[in-house]
């Protein structure tokens, strides 16, 4: 969407004449070049929904009750919870609740949306789902690889078949829902509380790499030319452009490989958002 | 005197940032990241495919407690497994068509054979109440669906390396640079899954 204005920019200096400068071209192309980085979903949506399968619900929060199973005040406390849970240890716990997949099968359904999402870590892969779809009467426990080794398919079989489904069964939804959540959470327990910790030194970490890279790749670049160009006269003009479009490529590199990778964790009321966790196809479904 | 040289110098560390950089751009380095991703994704289906074959002694141990006298449905399992854990999967699977469509075949014996196992186990009500049949039967439904997204994750990843190696401008950098850089050999629906499951009674 902003390309074609940039290579506007650059096209009517070359047909009117204006005299642009040198560095602004070059840095605007630079820029052109960090866009597929800075524009979310440019770089090809991961997972768009393939044939036949059912859309993918916003996420909007850590309870998205697309099937309107849950009263308001069970929204709110289970929202809250979740939320918390997330902020405190790193791993999130989505539910989702789905009016209808047309027959889709959830377990083909569940990771597809967990990676859609993003929910869990980005590299620790900390996410799990609790997916209900009222009208086939089936549920899935979708578990992130990172949490594989602690929510098994064994233990999310058995809060399927033991906790929730008996409250399914009588018609209780939010009972269920509430139920097999604590039961999940009880089993996952604060596994990861030392993540939070190890997230900020990591992020440290980069902040003083690319301090390092602006010290002895940026600023003698700069020197260079700002050198030059006292003294060199007109002939080093050329030469001193294609410095200043390796520049703009060199911060357009740069700004992709720091900054705007992965997302933190949104946690409070409005802002929860997936933090790029992958999912394999782990847990286990169940119907009612 | 030192002067040229110095605007040499610099001339050269910026062609050289500005070559590497756009060369990275434009895609020199896409088929070995490709090739990266298909092993990555393989290495998920092995280890998919193995969790299962883990699982198979406890399964037909716990199954023979209960239906001793279904003895030809849990000796086709046991077969099954030793072939697969007999079969040596070669380094150059991956762009050996006959190691790899072997390597397939066993796989989907053993998965045949495993359902038909499973479907047996609706007779006996005593061992569909086993505590630890139920967890076996948990790990066997949860593994088989790792096994379907790994197979899927690994058909994508080798779509998208193989489609680069033929196309333009992958084919021209495969016959620059990365000569040595073969096709690779995907997953096929097999023969049984396109049947219909056949039930006898």
């Amino acid at each position: 969407m902003y390309e074609p204005q940039i290579s506007d920019v650059i096209a009517r200096e070359q047909v009117s004449g204006t005299r642009w400068p040198r560095w602004l071209v070059a840095a605007l192309l630079g820029l052109a070049m960090l866009l597929p980085y800075a524009v979310p979903g440019a770089s090809a949506a991961p997972n768009p929904p393939q044939g036949g399968m059912p859309p993918f619900p916003a996420l909007t929060g850590p309870v998205v009750d697309g099937a309107h199973l849950l009263p308001a005040d069970v929204f709110s406390s289970l929202s809250q919870k979740l939320a918390a849970y997330s902020r405190e240890t790193g791993t999130q716990l989505v539910v989702v609740t789905l009016p209808t997949l047309k027959g889709y099968p959830i377990d083909d359904y569940g990771y597809q949306l967990g990676r859609h999402w993003g929910i869990g870590q980005k590299g620790k892969n900390t996410g799990a789902l609790l997916i209900v779809d009222a009208g086939e009467k089936q549920l899935r426990i979708e578990v992130g690889y990172g949490l594989e080794g602690v929510l098994t398919d064994a233990q999310s079989f058995g809060i399927i078949h033991n906790v929730i489904i008996p409250h399914f069964k009588k018609g209780d939804y939010a009972g269920g829902v509430v139920a097999g959540t604590d039961a999940i959470l009880a089993v996952l327990g604060d596994q990861h509380q030392a993540v939070k910790q190890r997230q900020v030194r990591d992020r440290s970490g980069t902040g003083f790499l690319m301090l390092l890279m602006l010290f002895f790749v940026l600023l003698p670049l700069i020197r260079a030319m700002f050198g030059r160009g006292g003294r060199g006269g007109p002939r080093s003009g050329g030469g001193s452009g294609l410095g200043w479009l390796a520049l703009g490529m060199l911060g357009g590199a740069l700004g992709g490989g720091g900054g705007f990778g992965g997302g933190g964790f949104g946690g409070g009321g409005g802002g929860f958002s997936g933090g790029g966790g992958s999912f394999g196809g782990g847990g286990a479904s169940g119907g009612w | 005197m030192s002067e040229p040289r110095r605007v040499l110098k610099c001339a050269a560390l910026v062609a050289l940032a500005s070559v590497s950089l756009l060369l990275s751009g434009c895609g020199i380095n896409t088929i070995p990241t490709y090739k990266q991703q298909v092993n990555a994704t393989w290495s998920q289906v092995l280890n998919e495919y193995q969790r299962r074959t883990d699982l198979v002694p406890n399964l037909v141990a716990t199954v023979k407690g209960y239906a001793a006298h279904e003895a030809s449905v849990l000796e086709a399992v046991t077969e099954a497994r030793a072939k697969v854990t007999q079969t040596r999967i070669p380094a150059d699977i991956l762009t050996n068509p006959k190691a790899f469509q072997a390597f397939q075949k066993n796989q989907a014996t053993l998965g045949g054979a495993l359902s038909r196992l499973m479907m047996v186990t609706e007779n006996y009500p005593n061992l569909k109440a086993d505590q630890n049949f139920l967890t076996l039967q948990a790990q066997l439904e949860g593994t088989e669906n790792r096994i379907a997204v790994a197979r899927r994750d690994y058909i994508l990843a080798v779509q998208q390396y193989d489609t680069e190696l033929t196309t333009i401008p992958g084919r021209w950098y495969r016959s620059a640079f990365y000569g040595s850089y073969l096709p690779i050999q995907n997953f096929t629906i097999s023969q049984q899954a396109q049947q219909a499951p056949q039930v006898k009674f």
